[in-house]
């Protein structure tokens, strides 16, 4: 089906049916009981786990295929960013040109960056990477102010010019849509005590989520795939059979640029604002994380990695004290206290050291990443060894 | 020609931090060959123990003065630091106000220890493995250190100031003939700049001039060949990446005046010392060191408004801008060594 083999046509399905039933898969708790705090079934969330699905599926590409750690990779999704909010100021708050501007500015900008920053590899282009989007970063801050608004960021404004729309009536504000359809509009569905959220920005998101997700099955089964795991694999031995494997390299940066400004442009759709810190070096580092922790070289491992990360970032934060004293109330007293001081270092303003945790473990153990953890316990159950999602296996980066 | 000289003076002190932190990312790097991305962290744990030491130092005690009264005519609960009762009144103001240089003494050793600690606890494990995952692992660990730090310390930059003596500034245009008042510099930056030249002098003194060191230099040349004369490398090199932690935190406990420590000082420090280290070259010492002076000058250089007004922005860019154009023109570096991480 659509060119793939069986395999993956099978998982393309069922990706497309979980994003496809997300609203329900991701709300199992019932209103206002006491678990429902780990919903994550609302419209905000689920956007940004499909938009940094996207980011990370375009990084994979470039790490998990060639090996190329690049710490730089938030300048293009913040590039791609300014690019779809002007299209919204000047053409229209219709999301396509946006998206289709950001995902070509994005691309002509790595395509610059990978230019230069590939004519090293190894620690060297990881530095240079990183100078390239701290440069972005500062300039967007400082001088760029004009184009990017510095500090304050961009928002679309009434008074923007938006040739290609109606006039507004006075007061009113712009709001994102997709040929009137509007990104923040959702339907509800109530069942029993479960509410469920249908967001039109969601599902405009989901979809190209999985037209990404399709092209990156092509290129990791692709000819142009296999020399990137050869690149991954020997990169000298490669040059001695007397093959540019720059090309090669160049065309995946651009492509895991151009996945990161698609990313950016829908972040814009979603939400209409954008301002410099989404190019800072820690968002560079977020989606290594991301990589890493679901799993680098595989096709899923990236998706999930976004969504455990989205996930802690948006739930585990939102768990304060209190709500850890009532859960441990059955406790005894000075037992309740103990425990809850015991977690709570964990979790509300602290996730970022579970996360730092759990991703060193993730580093040291399970190098595979949560893929390759769940073909573990699989293989535990099962006699027979488990299909293997990532043909190369190994994902030893190239130095 | 005063502004040259008062620029230099600028770029000096955080020239001084970029060298001090590069000179330990390049002393791991030099003998066990692992790209520390927590480096950061320890320089912002350095800082932490001037925070801590300087608290430890001002634990008091309640005493109720009856020689004072508040507006009722009760007498006054007045706080006495437990080194009044130890050493006296006078002696415990000094211990209080020099708290920032004693913190050096406090430092060494806990730096060493967790230098110690994390090389055989972590970093060991990953020799093997490629620099990819050497650095995705310390990355997480400068994470996970950062983390801890901000729930003891809370998130907010916590003031540390140097003793009085070093308040004030230097007047450099009065004592060296110029016009008055017009290169003036803060004392403790001077104090900098001098701690971070013996810090400096002295790494490298131990690596020339003592056995250990000689050692230790052999080792980095070629490990293998020294292991096989029957030396235990691995403990000495162990050793050395306690010391390089311990630069990194002396680093920190000095800037604490400078610049207010807060949790995530040494992550900004980490991404602009891993430039310096690129720019003087992976694995060489000297490189470090005079690549960190080149660039905080240069930075200082490049925020002069006459600068800024022809090329608005470059003070924060030049640093990396300067990076991408020595790794494109010298892949080496400035005075990076033959066959030190090359493809």
């Amino acid at each position: 089906m659509f060119g793939l083999e069986k395999k993956d046509a099978r998982l393309l399905i069922l990706v497309a049916v979980l994003v496809a039933f997300a609203p329900f898969i991701l709300n199992p708790f019932p209103e206002g009981s006491g678990l429902a705090q780990f919903n994550a079934g609302y419209p905000d969330l689920m956007q940004r786990f499909v938009i940094f699905g996207i980011f990370a599926i375009g990084f994979n590409i470039l790490f998990g295929l060639t090996g190329y750690l690049s710490f730089g990779h938030a300048a293009f999704l913040g590039v791609g960013s300014y690019a779809a909010m002007w299209m919204m100021k000047l053409l229209t708050m219709n999301v396509i040109p946006g998206i289709v501007v950001s995902v070509i500015v994005a691309g002509v900008f790595s395509l610059a960056v990978g230019w230069i920053s590939l004519r090293r590899s190894g620690i060297y282009f990881s530095i240079l990477t990183l100078a390239f989007a701290q440069m972005s970063y500062s300039l967007a801050y400082s001088v760029l102010t004009p184009l990017t608004g510095g500090e304050t960021g961009l928002q679309p404004k009434i008074t923007d010019p938006r040739i290609l729309d109606a006039a507004l009536a006075p007061g009113a504000t712009p709001k994102a849509n997709l040929f009137g359809l509007e990104m923040g509009s959702s339907v509800e569905l109530g069942m029993g005590s479960w509410l469920f959220t249908f967001n039109a920005g969601y599902y405009v998101a989901a979809i190209v989520m999985l037209v990404a997700f399709y092209m990156s099955i092509r290129i990791f089964r692709s000819p142009f795939g296999m020399m990137l795991r050869a690149v991954k694999s020997n990169q000298q031995r490669l040059n001695y059979t007397g093959l540019n494997t720059k090309p090669y390299t160049l065309a995946a940066f651009v492509i895991s640029g151009m996945y990161a400004g698609l990313a950016g442009g829908l972040m814009v759709a979603m939400d209409t604002q954008v301002g410099a810190e989404r190019m800072f070096w820690t968002a560079s580092g977020e989606v290594v994380l991301m990589t890493i922790l679901g799993g680098v070289g595989t096709l899923i491992g990236p998706v999930l990695g976004a969504g455990a990360i989205k996930y802690m970032e948006n739930i585990l934060s939102k768990i304060n004290s209190d709500i850890l004293h009532t859960w441990f109330a059955f406790l005894p007293d000075g037992l309740e206290d103990f425990v809850v001081t015991l977690i709570y270092p964990f979790i509300g303003k602290g996730w970022h050291l579970t996360l730092g945790l759990i991703f060193m473990a993730v580093v040291i153990f399970l190098p595979g990443g949560l893929v390759e953890g769940g073909q573990k316990i699989a293989k535990l159950f099962k006699r027979k060894s488990p299909v293997d999602d990532s043909p190369d296996g190994k994902t030893t980066p190239a130095e | 020609m005063e502004a040259i000289i008062l620029q230099v003076l600028n770029g000096l002190d955080k020239g001084s931090a970029y060298a001090l932190i590069a000179l330990g990312l390049t002393l791991i790097f030099g003998t066990l060959g692992v790209v520390n991305f927590a480096h950061g962290a320890l320089f912002m744990i350095g800082a932490f123990c001037a925070v801590t030491l300087s608290r430890i130092i001002s634990i008091s005690h309640e005493v109720v003065d009856n020689t004072q009264t508040d507006f009722l005519g009760n007498p006054l609960k007045v706080d006495v630091p437990y080194v009044y009762d130890w050493f006296g009144q006078a002696t415990g103001d000094a211990l209080i106000d020099w708290a920032v240089p004693l913190s050096i003494l406090f430092a060494i050793p806990v730096m060493v220890g967790i230098g110690v600690a994390m090389e055989r606890g972590l970093i060991k494990h990953f020799y093997k493995r490629p620099h990819a995952d050497q650095i995705l692992v310390t990355f997480g660990l400068a994470i996970v250190l950062q983390e801890i730090i901000k729930y003891f310390y809370g998130a907010n930059p916590i003031p540390t100031p140097a003793p009085d003596a070093f308040r004030g500034s230097f007047d450099f245009g009065a004592a060296f003939g110029f016009d008055p008042n017009v290169i003036i510099y803060p004392y403790w930056r001077l104090v900098y700049f001098g701690f971070a030249a013996i810090i400096i002098g002295a790494v490298f003194a131990f690596l020339q001039f003592t056995t250990f060191g000689m050692v230790v230099r052999a080792g980095m040349a070629d490990r293998e060949t020294v292991q096989l004369l029957g030396i235990n490398i691995d403990r000495r090199f162990t050793l050395m990446f306690g010391i390089a932690a311990a630069v990194a935190g002396l680093a920190g406990v000095m800037y604490t005046p400078i610049n207010s420590p807060n949790y995530h000082m040494g992550m900004d420090f980490l991404v602009l010392s891993f430039v310096v280290v690129v720019v003087g070259g992976m694995g060489s010492l000297p490189g470090a060191v005079l690549a960190g002076f080149l660039l905080g000058i240069l930075e200082s250089f490049a925020s002069m408004r006459e600068v800024l007004n022809i090329l608005p922005g470059l003070n924060q860019i030049i640093i990396y801008l300067v990076a991408i154009i020595i790794l494109l023109t010298r892949p080496r570096g400035l005075m990076g060594r033959k066959g030190v991480m090359e493809d």
